[in-house]
């Protein structure tokens, strides 16, 4: 068995389920500013019990980056550091904020209010330039920066419409009103962001161009694109649905938004699979030694299923509508 | 040295110091919890409920600030180290990541059950929840020691492939110095949860005297530090024969001893001369520094020239050796006569608890003492024997670094500030602090939750 791909894998998995679980927590933060404080309060609630571990996801995906395919690691990250510094300040000021905001009075409130606005903006619009800085294998340039920064706004539309979504699920009344209006200008966002990146990966990069426009196996590949605008405009719908009043069906935006960033995912996976850096670094270049794999394994066999299995059960406890205060 | 791998190492130190702050109150609180969270269980006594919920957000705080400066510190093994990884990286990343998938997700998972679950789950299954992070806090220090312990005395490695690879991961982990290191580390976190919970218990009885929560609550934390006191000076003993054996340079340098000798004294106070080989203004005991080492009065102890070159830098070492030791000694101190004052139900007198309020933070200054001696004892090495801290560094731009540095070091100022801001003045508040004033037995109490869901 190709240990390398297992890792890759496990790998993608936990950046995916990073992405879409941070995703909504960022989101709620960055559409802070746009409530009202009793809004806000129930806003921290419907996060409160699972911002922690959604954040874990990403030292997983980083631990794993480390243990896995350690020559990629220093590579990556070492290139992406200015970005990432900023996006990991970003993530502690949200973090901090998000204690403290509960804890304040006054103008102390409205201060770590605003820092964790300010550090969900930061965080996601940092991972998107990193992401954008990635993909096109870190090349430097006007070109490429001003690249780095659309996808970094794109990112935040599709956390916005992640965190939007995820308050259509757990809240109701004027805020779910609210949120499915923030739901619709997200997706717009993200349509914009998707398309952006969708055209501009293929156009810096000859590798991405080659796998994409290769007449016939372009036609199959437009099933990726197509099936987006499918999910976009179901997602559409269903927020309409839930606007007239169909609350069974309040979770189903979230989960095409999160089909949404699955899809486009899968795009890029596809896009710079077998390379953990473009056209330099190969997922089997840069893999660790067996003795090193085969330990990791070991453990991942035995321990994912039950990180999956607790975090379904802390959801499960926490499932239902989040109220005012309820988590202060 | 050059000055990449000065701000390198600054900036390293600068996070990893801040980080090791956290977890080292966190992994003894989460026990403390779980011990306040079954006393109220058995008793119905609304005092430890009380105690619980303001130190479950005490708790939460801290785990933050660990979670968030954690992340940080996934990130800089690549950026600041990347020949830490491509040369020990089959070793160090395997060992991180079981820390991240046995032991973090536990913790960041059932905390969110811990902090706002106890009006939506069965007793049985909130107690679990916080036995699930107490044994995940643990757990976290287990893979951590175990590797940061490789480190210092790598046992279980071979040369393959260019790189250090396991032969036998039972011996990486249990390496010679990690069982004492572990135990130290444990200790040390159980010392400072304690001053921290007595400190911050003294403070609230400061305000309002005879608050039944705070007097237990000190109470229970003096007792537990008054046993912990003399254990940890048992372990840090065992724990200096096992460094003596293994990493002898280090000992030498924290005791400053320069050549040679048997029979030497125990320097307790001098200013070290590192060009001039010798301790100036020095206060020294005949033989005991030989009897503490050795545990004989004429024991042979290698001299800091012995080793040439490859010897840590003295003054640091023994500074923060002294500072270590003395804090230690002190709260054995602080924590037997408070355990005296507070006998049979004694109400603390003011200045005990004024004593205990100033000490409430002494565990941190202790267990950054502690640190800078175990790993400032490491250098040069960055893997004892296998790999030089100067040839790990990489090839990020001092520009880059200093930015960096100038930024985590503001960040991190201002999160310390407020977070001490914040829980004194949760400590201030008390009772008042929990939002629903609790009087009904857990089990009234739980009906009185659900009926409210």
């Amino acid at each position: 068995m190709d240990l390398a791909l297992v890792f890759l894998a496990l790998m993608g998995i936990s950046v995916l389920l990073y992405v879409v679980l941070d995703g909504y927590d960022l989101g709620v933060g960055m559409l802070m500013p746009a409530a009202s404080t009793e809004q806000q309060s129930v806003m921290v609630a419907s996060i409160g019990p699972f911002w922690d571990a959604n954040q874990t996801w990403l030292v997983l995906g980083v631990g794993l980056l480390l243990a896995a395919f350690p020559k990629a690691h220093g590579v990556v990250l070492g290139a992406l550091y200015l970005p990432a510094v900023a996006m990991l300040v970003g993530l502690m000021l949200r973090g901090v904020a998000f204690e403290l905001r509960v804890k304040a009075q006054g103008w102390h409130r409205d201060l770590w209010n605003g820092l964790f606005w300010l550090g969900s903006f930061m965080a996601s619009f940092f991972q998107g330039v990193m992401l954008g800085r990635y993909v096109t294998g870190f090349e430097n340039g006007f070109g490429f920066y001003f690249f780095a920064v659309l996808v970094g706004a794109s990112l935040c539309g599709g956390y916005v419409l992640l965190g939007a979504t995820w308050l259509i699920y757990k809240t109701e009344g004027e805020l779910q009103r609210k949120a499915i209006a923030w739901a619709r200008w997200g997706l717009l966002w993200v349509g914009l962001g998707v398309a952006l990146v969708s055209l501009g990966t293929p156009m810096v990069s000859a590798t991405v161009r080659e796998k994409w426009f290769d007449f016939p196996r372009t036609l199959g590949l437009m099933l990726l694109p197509a099936a987006t605008v499918a999910v976009a405009g179901w997602l559409w719908l269903e927020t309409a649905a839930v606007k007239r009043g169909e609350t069974r069906r309040e979770a189903r935006p979230f989960m095409a938004a999160a089909i949404i960033f699955a899809l486009a995912f899968a795009g890029l996976a596809y896009s710079l699979f077998p390379y953990l850096v473009i056209d330099r670094i190969t997922l089997w270049e840069a893999a660790a030694h067996p003795t090193a794999q085969r330990f990791l394994l070991v453990g991942a066999a035995i321990v994912l299923p039950f990180i999956f299995a607790y975090t379904l059960l802390a959801y499960r406890i926490f499932r239902g509508k989040a109220r005012a205060g309820q988590y202060e | 040295m050059d000055d990449a791998l000065v701000l390198a190492r600054a900036q390293f130190g600068l996070n990893i110091g801040f980080h090791i702050m956290f977890p080292a109150l966190t992994i003894a609180l989460a026990w403390y919890l779980l011990a306040f969270r079954i006393a109220y269980q058995r008793t119905g006594n609304a005092a430890w409920l009380v105690t619980y919920r303001l130190w479950v957000k005490i708790f939460a705080l801290s785990f933050a600030m660990g979670v968030v400066s954690g992340v940080v510190m996934s990130f800089q093994f690549g950026t600041n180290w990347p020949r830490y990884m491509t040369s020990v990286g089959a070793i160090a990343g395997p060992l991180l990541s079981y820390e991240v998938m046995t032991a973090f997700f536990l913790e960041a998972t059932f905390l969110g059950v811990m902090l706002f679950g106890m009006n939506r789950v069965p007793d049985w299954v909130h107690i679990t929840a916080a036995s699930l992070v107490a044994f995940g806090t643990t757990l976290s220090a287990f893979w951590i020691l175990a590797l940061n312990s490789w480190m210092h005395t790598p046992t279980g490695h071979v040369q393959a492939d260019g790189q250090v690879v396991a032969a036998d991961w039972w011996q990486v982990i249990f390496n010679p110095s990690f069982p004492y290191r572990l135990a130290h580390m444990l200790v040390a976190s159980g010392l400072t949860a304690s001053f921290v919970v007595a400190g911050l218990s003294a403070w609230r009885l400061l305000r309002a005297p005879g608050d039944a929560s705070a007097t237990r609550t000190l109470r229970v934390a003096v007792m537990v530090a008054a046993v912990l006191g003399p254990v940890q000076v048992f372990v840090g003993d065992q724990h200096g024969l096992n460094t003596l054996e293994h990493q002898p340079a280090k000992i030498a340098s924290l005791e400053a001893i320069w050549h040679t000798e048997r029979g030497a004294p125990l320097t307790l106070f001098a200013i070290p001369d590192e060009e001039n080989q010798r301790n100036d203004y020095a206060i020294e005991l005949p033989y005991a520094g030989s009897l503490i080492l050795t545990h004989k009065m004429d024991g042979e102890i290698r001299g800091i020239t012995s080793f040439g070159e490859d010897h840590p830098p003295v003054l640091p070492l023994f500074v923060a050796f002294r500072v270590m030791v003395g804090i230690g000694l002190l709260m054995v101190l602080a924590s037997w006569t408070a355990t005296w004052c507070t006998r049979r139900g004694r109400a603390a007198p003011r200045w005990l608890l004024w004593s205990l309020a100033a000490m409430t933070f002494s565990g941190w200054v202790a267990v950054l003492a502690g640190w800078i001696v175990t790993e400032v004892g490491r250098q040069p090495w960055l893997v004892t024997g296998l790999l030089r801290t100067r040839d790990a560094v990489g090839d990020i731009s001092g520009a880059q670094l200093g930015a960096s540095i100038t930024g985590y070091a503001l960040t991190y100022a201002a999160m310390l500030v407020a977070y001490l801001v914040v829980i004194t003045h949760m400590a201030r508040k008390g009772a008042e602090a929990s939002p629903n004033p609790p009087s009904e037995h857990p089990a009234t109490a739980r009906v009185a939750g659900s009926a409210a869901d």
